[in-house]
């Protein structure tokens, strides 16, 4: 990979021989590049050709003509006449690719919604605010806010304090790496994956059946009825949110657990000391030391709980009064074809995260001040 | 004043005296392994017997190998599509894998040690784009897909997810390579390399673990998809993929908790694996702190 040509060439003889051959194999190895590229997209977007083969030409374009281009980009530039241009040139070779690609799928893509929030179902005509009011006003809409918030306070503050509980606890007994790992694995789970899991928990049977669900089956044997968890509306929406608890509290853990192992033993044991029960240690020294982390692990699930749809999605579509908004989101989108109604809903998701875009921004110019 | 000096307990008095904590520590590992058993179980039961009786029964007579059957999984496999859709999602999620990370190191490298106008802003912007909703991104990333023949296709989809991982990728990525020693590249430049160089022979080895968990990230996330894979691949068996399989099934079947476990258990066995095995990069990934929209 050392062919380099910030050296200019030593001699006389070099200039002569290698240069004109080196200048065209610059020039043909990008054109030839992207002669391949271009053949190949064809050839992937060809729905007929062979899957396996498809995905052969991918990955070799993937790894390998992503790799080239950036190698022969990098040497053309290497042929800018002077120094300056050259230095002025290059980091663009390297931060080109992935500009281009978040500009196509992140940056103009989000003006473009929400530019059509403004449009009908279909795009044409300019509708004003309608799709707004239908957002804040519809029956649906008015149920998938309440529950969002919901969703929003319950998940958060449950994976919070059982991840916090879990890491407090473990960290006082020597089976502690076994132990997280249990609470962690969820979080390799899919949210369909987890959803079929606890509709399994779920199960309901008549009460003359024997139930096959564990929490019916906990139930009956105490003497209840079983109940239909994800169709009684006073808890069907609980239900669904224990799943997400389920899925994120190894994450909190995780991250509670590193803070927790940073706190200085010296100012727990000055406190003890001073008779300091644990309760009072925990409560007065812990917390306030990795109160920042409580927050942020508070907001990154937040950031999940706000967008969740796949766990509504396969569990109840929404029905039975646990409709959210990026359920909504897609059913207007792909199912009722309304890019208006959708697109709405996608600004509405975007503001309610733009507090955070905006704290991040803050802290990472401040690190970076601080360095 | 006195000295206070602690008894001396024996291991098992410290173990008693630990009690509660130990109680609380095991009923929480029941609860959260508890669900995911159930349906391991039920997978390997037959039909008639996860409908009338509770997979917990099962405890009462394990041994009795004639209850175990692996017809669920054959099942499922051949005749409900599982298999192409496996081999589906291999096909989506690995090259949307490699495609955002070299992506993302070159750029990462460029915005740690190299200068250019424009610098601060773009990092700024990425970090931006980090927690962005991808509900912002669907509807036009369809509409060009449309208009460019690219939906339905493993192309399109590759590039719809290595693009959404993208700010993760550069923002872990520019993190690790922004700390590396400084001497160790102005040694590098002083011997006459160049940045191509220095990138692939020196930053890129040195970075393998900040690769490795941001790779673990990114295949769990395209694996474990449904929302990207729904809109931009669709349901039809030829493309579906596990997740979306696995949804249709329990839309279509979903009283069949034969096929819904030994399905679940299917979608559930390449992440777990994964997650196990390289457990340790992905806790350093996520302390070093990722958040993604």
């Amino acid at each position: 990979m050392s062919l380099q040509s910030n050296k200019t060439p030593q001699s006389l003889a070099d200039i002569l021989t290698l240069a004109p051959i080196r200048l065209v194999a610059s020039l043909i190895v990008p054109v030839l590049t992207f002669i391949i590229m271009y053949w190949s997209f064809n050839f992937m977007n060809d729905k007929e050709a062979p899957k396996l083969l498809v995905m052969l030409v991918g990955l070799f374009i993937g790894i390998f003509g992503v790799w080239i281009l950036y190698w022969s980009t990098d040497n053309l530039v290497s042929w800018l006449p002077t120094e300056n241009l050259r230095q002025g040139v290059r980091p663009f070779v390297f931060v080109g690719p992935a500009m281009t690609m978040l500009v196509t799928f992140l940056i103009y893509p989000t003006f473009n919604t929400i530019y059509l929030s403004f449009k009908d179902a279909r795009s044409v005509n300019f509708v004003g605010l309608q799709n707004y009011v239908f957002a804040f006003t519809s029956p649906d809409m008015k149920i998938a806010f309440v529950n969002n918030i919901t969703w929003l306070i319950v998940v958060t503050t449950g994976s919070v304090m059982f991840g916090l509980l879990v890491a407090v606890l473990v960290d006082r007994v020597s089976y502690e790496g076994f132990a997280k790992s249990l609470i962690f694995l969820p979080m390799a789970i899919s949210f369909v994956g987890a959803s079929v899991i606890w509709r399994f928990v779920y199960a309901y049977q008549p009460a003359n059946r024997p139930q096959i669900g564990i929490l019916n089956a906990l139930l009956v044997m105490f003497g209840g009825d079983p109940i239909g968890w994800l169709i009684e509306r006073s808890f069907n929406n609980f239900a669904l949110m224990a799943i997400m608890i389920w899925l994120q509290t190894g994450f909190c853990m995780v991250i509670l657990s590193a803070a927790l192992k940073g706190v200085p033993t010296e100012l727990m044991e000055a406190a003890r000391i001073d008779g300091a029960n644990e309760w009072q240690i925990f409560f007065s020294i812990v917390i306030p030391q990795i109160y920042g982390t409580i927050i942020t692990v508070a907001t990154t699930v937040a950031i999940a709980v706000l967008k969740v749809f796949d766990v509504v999605f396969v569990m109840t579509s929404g029905q039975h009064g646990t409709e959210v908004i990026a359920n909504r989101m897609y059913v207007e989108t792909f199912r009722n074809r309304d890019f208006g109604h959708g697109s709405a809903l996608s600004v509405i998701l975007l503001i309610a995260v733009i507090p955070i875009i905006v704290v991040n921004i803050r802290n990472f110019r401040e690190q970076r001040k601080s360095n | 004043m006195t000295t206070y000096t602690r008894p001396t307990r024996s291991p098992l008095q410290k173990f008693l005296e630990k009690s509660p904590v130990h109680v609380a520590i095991v009923f929480m590992c029941l609860v959260w392994t508890f669900p995911t058993a159930g349906i391991f179980i039920s997978s390997f039961r037959d039909p008639q017997a996860i409908r009338s009786s509770g997979w917990w029964t099962v405890f009462a007579h394990p041994f009795e190998f004639t209850q175990w059957t692996l017809q669920n999984y054959y099942q499922v496999f051949a005749a409900q599509g599982m298999a192409s859709a496996f081999m589906n999602s291999l096909i989506v999620t690995i090259p949307a894998v490699v495609i955002p990370v070299t992506v993302a190191a070159f750029a990462a490298y460029a915005f740690a040690w190299m200068d250019f106008p424009g610098r601060d802003f773009f990092f700024t912007l990425v970090i931006g784009l980090m927690v962005i909703p991808i509900q912002m991104a669907l509807i036009p990333v369809l509409r060009i897909y449309t208009s460019t023949g690219l939906n339905g296709t493993f192309l399109g989809i590759w590039l719809a997810h290595a693009s959404f991982g993208l700010p993760l990728a550069i923002y872990l990525l520019y993190n690790y390579i922004s700390q590396l020693p400084r001497e160790i590249l102005e040694s590098a430049f002083i011997d006459g390399a160049s940045h191509f160089t220095a990138f692939t022979q020196l930053v890129l080895p040195l970075s393998i673990p900040a690769i490795a968990s941001f790779c673990i990230f990114q295949f769990l996330w395209v694996w474990n998809d449904l929302l990207v894979a729904l809109v931009f691949l669709g349901t039809s068996p030829d493309v579906a993929i596990v997740t979306s399989r696995l949804s249709d099934l329990v839309g279509s079947r979903g009283q069949d908790w034969h096929l819904l476990t030994s399905g679940a258990f299917i979608t559930m066995a390449i992440p777990l694996t994964v997650f196990i095995s390289l457990q340790r990069y992905f806790v350093r990934g996520l302390l070093a702190g990722s958040v993604k929209g």
